[in-house]
């Protein structure tokens, strides 16, 4: 078998700039993972079913596993590394924390990157708009209960905050 | 220093505090298998067998190994004499854990045949499409219900077994006068009660780095794994090493619910090859292998009856019941017959029971593992209610113990006297409104619709005494700064084990909650432990924690009545300060302590000078250690599509003084959702052939937020008399109630047209199916 072509990409990923050569059948996922050492995205199904590895790609939640790494040439990738840079918890994350939205924690990067993208587009969600937004997300430990009302309750605070 | 004088019990123990999990887990920096790489870390991937049965005549790997970037390729006969015992304490000798890699036949679909070692995972995969595998198919065995009686079509063959019982228990009365009891009743009901297989599924699938270091003969283990401890003995055998020479950590890990409790055939393939090779090596399964080759579970089936006397009291109960356990069990755990009465005053019992092979995935442990015992009573005694025309709840209320029949020992042998199994019927049903729900359902079936409660009760047997599971070792030591450290034989595996064991040091020693580490999951620097499973951490590690702790605070007393010139018994500890009771001027932080222990130990005298440490063993005073709860379920069920939507979920549960609420009624939540699920959703599902119809997520079908409505959670409190801070386990009763208390649901919804629901699952088609039967479609 010949040696498999590379390819150069450039992405700013939580606002680095990162060059890489990369196969063409290298995921996104893989790309953060492995290339970028950015272990918090997470590998649950690599189908495109259990959203683990949601990222933001140019402002949309999308799920690394079935994106390439080449698709995100010269784009913008935010892993859920690149959501509390300065150590402090954003507000959707800190209300995980205090809504007990996690358990194991595998999930929750993926969870915690779908939320951000549902307030960004609703910033005012219903019950209902909020457990379609995240039922791309799957969660064995919480029964869904913790991040059902983190997602609530981060809708009211950062309402709160921008109001 | 705040509080003196003022020590109030309970400051951290009883609240919801933040968990110290959360921050490194919410941020991106948890540390999972799939996280650690290692400088020349090689990857690794497995061919499988898509055969049920059959025999293997030719493996062709030559194309594989000649691939650019493989760095090696093992089939069995590489692996023949590399390894030595391969088995687990709690599980014993008999139950080896099967060759890492198929050895002339296969016997289910998904087996390993071979393993590939590469540069990447990416090639690791390539060459394993290069590897040719021929193989001679047999006639699989697959229906569990006719496996024992097939004589022709052996799952064993090869070890030259006859029949695939793996254990067979003929009917064994354990009352005397039970022929004469069912003779004698008013009613006997007999009834089917199937459960369908589903599996633990963990978000994070199995994985294991194994780095073997030549020279220094060690072994450096990362797994993803609920028992460091028992995954370093089980290699230490395996290997023919000193455990010593075996490092095993597990960091963070992303749910087992039983499934990852013991070592599997393909972690020793991988621990083998890295031996072998000298190298690190990782694997971390992907979802399809979990779904084909991870441990399946449930899969049972029991003809109950029930003998029911004129004023509806049950008499007698007994259970005829088979268990699919796979071909290789990882974990044969089964129904326990003992606690088929459950939490009923039913004073006679018989059972029979056969736990047989098939070609499929073996049978492993699923959160509550012996739970069929709860779903085959209670859909038996809901099946009872309606021939005999009364209300479930009714029959329920006629036979369930109330704390007033305590203490009361089951014909099972089990000693009750610390549990409320009416008393969390009746809190549940009041937060229901049992009145209006009948109404509303009334009015329902008049408009056409079909809504049904299910009701569900069971009693829990937590930190049983099974051998090595009965006891838990904690270190507890203040460090020189003052700041508290607690070392666990435990592994979390999102259990909150590092915030609910600092709340129990926290509070019995008197410091901040924020002034302790929980450190567990690491083998060279905590005590032994079994694992974390059975419901075990609260009352049996948390007792470690306990008496652990006070042993370090009588080290932290006498210290500090010898530097302050006081008598211990005049000494107090709170908020991290020791202090003259009644003379609140009089004290000494816990970093002063510290430096007189550590720094100034030169002045103390021999007696007071041993160190701040203490190392205890626990086991708590009786085994096991019983909660309970009812679980309430109301489905409503769309005639068109026959899709059954939970619509409200209510539980009661008793577990005791509660370390953390919000923890237990995550747990609770948690194993709730998965009943739903493998009632309504998840099914994994063989052919005839044994070929797997439902390997990935779009067969498999998990809970999503759109079929989960808010769980409502009430809590009856009484405290347990085998440990010292009252407590009960509870870690698996969110998944054994809700697998009946969501079927009886359907039934109920259904009942009105004369459908009597005895097996799961109850997705669309099967509703359907029920309906067409029914002619009610």
């Amino acid at each position: 078998m010949p040696e498999s072509t590379t390819y150069p990409i450039s992405v700013q990923v939580n606002g680095t700039a990162r060059q890489a050569r990369v196969e063409p059948r290298r995921t996104l996922a893989d790309f953060v993972r492995e290339d970028c050492r950015l272990t918090g995205t997470h590998l649950g199904c690599e189908h495109g079913v259990c959203g683990a590895c949601t990222v933001m790609l140019d402002d949309r939640a999308v799920r690394s596993c079935l994106v390439f790494a080449v698709q995100a040439d010269g784009g913008r990738v935010t892993t859920v590394e690149g959501l509390a840079p300065d150590g402090e918890l954003n507000p959707i994350q800190a209300a995980f924390e205090a809504e007990h939205g996690l358990q194991c924690g595998f999930c929750t990067p993926g969870f915690v990157v779908s939320a951000t993208a549902l307030l960004e587009r609703n910033p005012n969600p219903t019950d209902d708009q909020i457990r379609e937004g995240l039922s791309g997300n799957l969660c064995r430990c919480t029964g869904y209960q913790g991040i059902l009302r983190a997602v609530h309750r981060a809708a009211e605070t950062m309402g709160a905050k921008t109001s | 220093m705040s509080a003196i004088g003022t020590r109030k019990a309970g400051r951290f123990i009883g609240q919801s505090v933040t968990r110290k999990e959360d921050r490194r887990l919410l941020t991106g920096h948890g540390l999972y298998v799939d996280d650690v790489s290692l400088p020349g870390m090689l990857h690794a991937a497995f061919l499988r067998s898509d055969v049920a049965r059959g025999t293997i005549s030719r493996i062709d790997v030559d194309a594989a190994r000649a691939l650019h970037g493989v760095v090696a390729v093992y089939t069995w006969q590489e692996l023949q004499g590399a390894f030595g015992e391969a088995w687990h304490t709690m599980l014993g000798e008999e139950l080896q854990v099967p060759p890492p890699l198929a050895i002339g036949d296969v016997r289910h679909v998904g087996e390993p045949i071979a393993l590939v070692v590469a540069e990447s995972r990416y090639l690791a995969e390539d060459a394993i499409e290069l590897i040719e595998v021929d193989i001679e198919a047999g006639q699989a065995v697959v229906d569990f219900n006719t496996a024992a009686a097939d004589t022709t079509n052996i799952v064993h063959q090869a070890w030259g077994l006859t029949s695939n019982a793996m254990v067979e228990v003929p009917f064994t009365p354990l009352s005397p006068d039970l022929d004469e009891t069912f003779t004698r009743a008013a009613h006997v009901v007999e009834c089917t009660i199937e459960q369908n297989r589903y599996l633990c599924v963990p978000m994070e699938g199995r994985g294991i780095v194994a780095s073997w270091t030549p020279g220094r003969d060690e072994m450096d283990i990362v797994a993803s794994c609920q028992g460091v401890h028992e995954t370093r003995v089980f290699f230490s055998r395996y290997l023919q090493i000193p455990e010593s020479s075996i490092r095993v950590s597990a960091r963070d890990v992303g749910g087992g619910f039983g499934q990852k409790m013991f070592v599997f055939r393909e972690e020793c393939a991988i621990v083998l090859a890295s031996r072998m090779l000298g190298r690190p090596v990782k694997w971390v399964e992907d979802r399809r292998e979990n779904l084909l080759a991870a441990s399946h579970s449930r899969n049972e089936t029991g003809r109950v009856r029930l003998a029911i006397e004129a004023d509806h009291t049950i008499s007698a109960i007994t259970v005829d019941h088979v268990a699919d356990v796979g071909a290789y069990p990882p974990c044969p755990a089964i129904l326990d017959p003992m606690l088929l009465p459950g939490p009923y005053k039913i004073p006679r019992l018989g059972f029979s029971m056969a736990m047989v092979w098939t070609n499929t995935m073996g049978k492993g442990a699923y959160r509550g593992p012996w739970m069929f015992e709860t779903t085959a009573r209670e859909m038996a005694i809901d099946h009872a209610a309606r021939t005999l025309g009364i209300d479930p709840v009714e029959l329920r209320r006629r036979n369930l113990l109330a704390a007033s029949d305590l203490p009361f020992t089951s014909p099972g042998g089990n000693l009750f006297k610390e549990i409320t199994p009416l008393e969390t019927l009746e809190h549940a049903l009041e937060m229901l409104d049992l009145v209006a729900f009948r109404r509303e359902q009334a009015q329902a079936r008049a408009e056409g619709r079909l809504l049904g409660l299910g009701v569900c009760a069971y009693v829990e047997p937590t930190s049983m005494g099974v051998q090595s599971l009965a006891s838990e070792g904690a270190t507890v030591r203040v460090e020189t700064s003052g700041k508290v450290m607690a070392f666990l034989g435990t592994t979390s595996h999102g259990q909150s084990i590092e915030t609910t064991m600092a709340q129990v040091v926290a509070d019995t020693l008197g410091v901040e909650y924020d002034d302790v580490t929980v450190v567990q999951a690491e083998t060279q620097s905590t005590p032994y432990g079994p694992g974390t499973g059975g419901s075990r951490t609260a009352v049996i590690a948390g007792g470690a924690a306990r008496e652990a702790t006070l042993a370090v605070r009588d080290k932290v007393l006498a210290v500090a009545a010898h530097a302050m010139e006081a008598a211990v018994d005049d000494l107090d500890i709170d908020a991290g300060a020791v202090f003259v009771r009644g003379t609140p001027v009089k004290s000494m932080t816990m970093a002063e302590v510290a430096k007189a222990a550590y720094r100034n130990a030169h002045l103390l005298p021999p007696e007071v000078g041993s160190g701040l440490e203490a190392t205890v063993r626990f086991r708590p005073n009786t085994f096991p250690t019983w909660s309970n709860a009812t679980h309430l379920c109301v489905v409503e069920i769309d005639r068109a599509t026959c899709i059954a939507r939970v619509v409200r979920y209510i539980v009661s549960e008793d577990c005791g003084p509660m370390i953390n609420p919000t923890v237990v009624d995550g747990q609770i939540s948690g194993g709730v959702v998965q009943g739903i699920g493998g009632v309504l959703l998840e099914d994994f599902v063989y052919d005839d052939a044994g070929n797997p119809l439902t390997a990935t997520f779009v067969d498999y079908l998990l809970p999503t937020t759109t079929e989960i409505p808010v769980i409502e959670i009430g809590h009856v409190v009484t405290a347990s008399t085998t440990n010292p801070g009252g407590f009960k386990g509870m870690g698996e009763g969110g998944a054994i109630g809700a697998h009946a208390a969501v079927a009886n649901a359907v039934g109920d919804a259904l009942a009105h047209l004369g459908i009597s629901v005895c097996k799961t699952p109850l997705g669309p088609n099967d509703i359907h199916r029920l309906l067409v039967e029914a002619g009610a479609d």
